[in-house]
């Protein structure tokens, strides 16, 4: 043990690390630039020589990888090389994926903001011939019946997840845990028709309400809310279920007053997403609530108005002239994306808010 | 108050696992029996079958008696949320509840078990027991700070607090002071000291010091061999084990000599 472990002199070693050095070649800060306007230069030219701009886009992003690669690869090794390479392939993907977002949204926002006026938002559509009009009545069809839906699938989804996660041992479990799954792929249209059907056998056929519409979007929501709901609740560490025991707080005590509150900031930016999910669904209310001209306030009696269905109507069914009505379809439109995007926020703002947090 | 524990022929499970076998052991009323051992022995696992925390991992399962004073606790109509309201327990790394203020970590035991209490009379169980675990003087001006805010060992301490604020009759301390300084550490030993006039308290260390200097009993734990279940080799009168062990493996383990 006490004899030199290794052959290696004081003088050689350093010698050795003299040759090791911690900095290497880095490409100029402009040279990405560089590179992409050349080969934007040389993509404009394909272009202009009768390329598809497709093409001409693709031959781009081709072309820079290639060449930030080799010019890389001289002067900074393989290493970064690569990484350069991926990073390009990266950025090219997200901007492809941003692409039909970004083009929905400016459409909309170009089509829609013409008729997004005061009337839009206080007016029905009773007796509109031609200009005019507006969505109050949709609106409120589509908060009331959402809200119903939310009424509908928060208790049993919350209930089917937190018996998943704290009770369910063996087989039970885990077939509500395929049904769930196999629920998530129902057709919307499916789960209109389903809600249809057990209102008809009630109420006979050519049945309209608005709650039938609140069970067919909860058919799709219950199982967003579950698998949402199951995540939040798994990611409880045990320990703190073993803190409240250890106190004797018995199971049920436990799960409302420690698991739950622990869980709920996430349990709350699940549902709402799974309203996002949602609110925007035509097919299955065209089936069950169909479209109204006029305010209905009750979801128990006849047609209502929600605005996918107001959309859907204008547009396919415009009268004449048609302009009037297309117009309305594309605000109608724009609404459900500004609130789906609300939505969205609104679950970023609660998991940011209301988290237990880490320190005070 | 203070219980006496009696095991007979312990088995302890994960599954088909055996993590510990044929212990049997008496601990006496007010007095500290301290848990010592190799890492993997099964101190932690025979803690927590003292007061039916075992059960809670999934298909975790016990043989044998633990008699306290006189019940047996695997009997089958024993409640074990009416076990864990008589025997208390610290855990090996602190938990408190992230979404609770200090005071309300601490008033825990009471609060999430709805007993009415007058406020005055809980700010008074909150202010001792914090005072007991030497948190007091740290946390007084931020009750209503939430309790993970703190550091891991004045959690800990959080952790002790909330155990002793339901006044138990027994009190599982796992390596509590894992996480302490010296300091704290000697806060927490003289509150052990303290507590042992009316509980009876039993506490897992690494520390030899420390079982030498908080507890009058102490108890050997040690693997047979490598993936061979855990087991009681010796436990007898602290000052005894650690002068005159009557088993070698247990000198080697108190004297550093060890694996
Ligand atoms: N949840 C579990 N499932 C299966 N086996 C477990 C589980 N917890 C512990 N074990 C096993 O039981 C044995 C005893 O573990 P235990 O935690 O009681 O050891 P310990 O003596 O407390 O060790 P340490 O001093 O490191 O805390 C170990 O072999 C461990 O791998
Ligand atoms: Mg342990």
């Amino acid at each position: 043990m006490n004899s030199p472990r290794t052959s290696v002199q004081p003088s050689d070693l350093s010698a050795v690390l003299s040759e090791r050095l911690f900095t290497q070649g880095s490409l100029p800060r402009y040279a990405p630039g560089v590179t992409l306007a050349a080969a934007i230069v040389v993509g404009g030219v394909l272009h202009l020589s009768g390329v598809a701009s497709g093409l001409a886009a693709v031959a781009v992003v081709v072309l820079y990888a290639v060449a930030i690669y080799g010019w890389s690869l001289a002067v900074e090794g393989a290493r970064k090389a690569k990484n350069r390479v991926v990073t390009t392939v990266v950025t090219a993907a997200f901007l492809l994926a941003l692409l039909p977002l970004i083009s929905v949204v400016i459409t909309v926002v170009g089509n829609g903001v013409g008729r997004l006026d005061v009337e839009f938002f206080t007016y029905s559509m009773h007796g509109v011939v031609g200009e005019g009009g507006g969505v109050y009545h949709a609106i409120m069809g589509t908060l009331l019946i959402t809200a119903l839906a939310t009424v509908i699938s928060v208790p049993v989804g919350m209930l089917c997840a937190i018996y998943l996660v704290e009770y369910a041992k063996g087989k039970l479990g885990r077939a509500i845990t395929f049904f769930v799954d196999v629920m998530t792929g129902i057709p919307s249209i499916v789960a209109g028709l389903f809600a249809y059907a057990l209102f008809a056998l009630i109420f006979g056929p050519g049945v309209r309400m608005g709650v039938m519409g609140a069970v067919a979007l909860s058919v799709l929501m219950i199982p967003i809310v579950v698998r949402s709901t199951e995540e939040m609740l798994r990611l409880v560490p045990a320990e703190l279920r073993e803190a409240a025991y250890a106190l004797a707080v018995p199971k049920w005590r436990t799960i409302v007053k420690v698991v739950l509150p622990t869980a709920g900031a996430g349990i709350a930016t699940g549902v709402t997403l799974a309203i996002a999910r949602v609110v925007g669904e035509t097919a299955p209310l065209l089936v069950t609530v169909g479209i109204t001209t006029g305010v209905n306030m009750n979801p128990f009696d006849d047609r209502m108005a929600t605005l996918p269905v107001f959309a859907y109507r204008q547009f396919m069914s415009p009268g004449l002239p048609p302009e009037p009505a297309i117009d309305r379809a594309w605000t109608a439109a724009l609404l459900l994306v500004a609130v789906v995007m609300l939505l969205n926020l609104v679950a970023r703002l609660i998991s940011r808010l209301f988290a237990p947090k880490a320190r005070a | 108050m203070a219980k006496r524990i009696d095991v007979a022929d312990l088995n302890i499970y994960y599954g088909e696992t055996l993590a510990v076998q044929d212990v049997s052991m008496s601990i006496e009323p007010r007095s500290v029996t301290a848990l010592i051992g190799p890492s993997g022995c099964g101190k932690s696992t025979f803690l927590r079958s003292l007061n039916r925390m075992h059960e809670l991992i999934p298909k975790a399962r016990v043989a044998g008696k633990v008699m306290v004073d006189g019940q047996d606790l695997y009997a089958p109509d024993v409640d074990p949320v009416a076990v864990r309201s008589q025997i208390g327990m610290v855990f090996q790394r602190p938990n408190p509840f992230p979404t609770m203020s200090i005071y309300d970590n601490v008033a825990a035991g009471i609060k999430l078990n709805a007993k009415r209490m007058r406020t005055s009379e809980l700010d008074e169980i909150v202010e001792r027991s914090l005072r007991q675990a030497n948190l007091w003087d740290e946390v007084k001006d931020r009750l209503d700070k939430p309790g993970t805010g703190l550091s891991g060992g004045q959690q800990q301490r959080l952790c002790i607090a909330r155990a002793i604020a339901v006044r138990p009759d027994v009190l599982l301390m796992d390596e509590p002071c894992s996480a302490l300084d010296p300091i704290s550490t000697q806060k927490i030993e003289d509150l052990i000291t303290e507590l042992k006039a009316d509980y009876t308290i039993v506490i897992v260390t690494h520390n030899m010091q420390q079982a030498a200097r908080v507890s009058d009993t102490t108890a050997f734990f040690n693997l047979r061999g490598i993936g061979q279940p855990g087991q009681l080799v010796e436990i007898g009168d602290t000052a005894t084990i650690f002068s005159a062990p009557a088993n070698k493996a247990t000198e080697d383990y108190i004297s550093g000599r060890f694996g």
